[in-house]
């Protein structure tokens, strides 16, 4: 089991609204598919890890990136949510699938 | 606007009940652990790889196989991906494995 590596260069801050990238590449993607396109709050910075997409097709180089702990509104992310409105969920995403933007959601 | 979704990313849909049932495993399934572990420690095969082989096995399959028929086939795939075994050896070893096992059953 990898350790995560120190984080350096971090793009983006605890507390900052990013959004996941609306992207649908085929093959191994590590941000699941219910966030694409969703903003949400980073929450924490869980350490720096190689690309599991990369690893994925044995390619083992490459740099440590930053992996967020982002916070969704669990309305954000389901038109149909019928819970309480201060409902969250934490989702684990690398800095690759993530750009700033705004306060509003997406 | 959304794009293609695959087979294994679920996040939301309705997946049923989960069987919470605990259950020994097999003789098969505790090598297939083994083996999985060896090729690792061997440097063959990483997670990201073993669950993008998973992952390609597709719809259909995907959901039919069990955890570790899921995993034996993608550590095949990755074993022939890389040349550490031939589709003609496998092949070969398949059905030496099959004739031994039905020569001991008759006995």
């Amino acid at each position: 089991m990898d350790e995560g590596a120190e984080v350096v260069n971090a793009q983006f801050g605890i507390g900052d609204t990013v959004r996941v990238r609306r992207a649908y590449p085929p093959g191994h993607v590590r941000a699941p598919y219910f966030t694409r396109g969703k903003t949400g709050v980073v929450d924490a910075i869980a350490g720096a890890y190689r690309n599991p997409e990369e690893l994925a097709y044995g390619r083992y180089e490459g740099k440590a990136l930053p992996l967020y702990r982002v916070l969704f509104r669990q309305s954000d992310l389901w038109p149909d949510y019928d819970g309480p409105d201060g409902d969250t969920t934490i989702v684990d995403v690398y800095e690759n699938w993530l750009e700033a933007a705004e306060g509003g959601q997406g | 606007m959304s794009g293609p979704r695959r087979v294994h990313d679920m996040g939301g849909l309705d997946a049923g009940p989960v069987c919470q049932d605990g259950h020994a495993q097999e003789p098969w399934e505790k090598r297939m652990d083994a083996i999985r572990m060896l090729c690792g420690k061997r440097g063959l095969l990483r997670t990201d790889e073993m669950r993008r082989n998973i992952e390609d096995l597709g719809p259909g399959v995907y959901d039919r196989l069990s955890y570790y028929e899921r995993w034996c086939a993608a550590v095949t795939n990755v074993l022939l991906q890389k040349n550490v075994v031939t589709v003609d050896e496998l092949g070969r070893k398949m059905t030496e494995v099959e004739q031994r096992w039905t020569k001991a059953r008759k006995s």
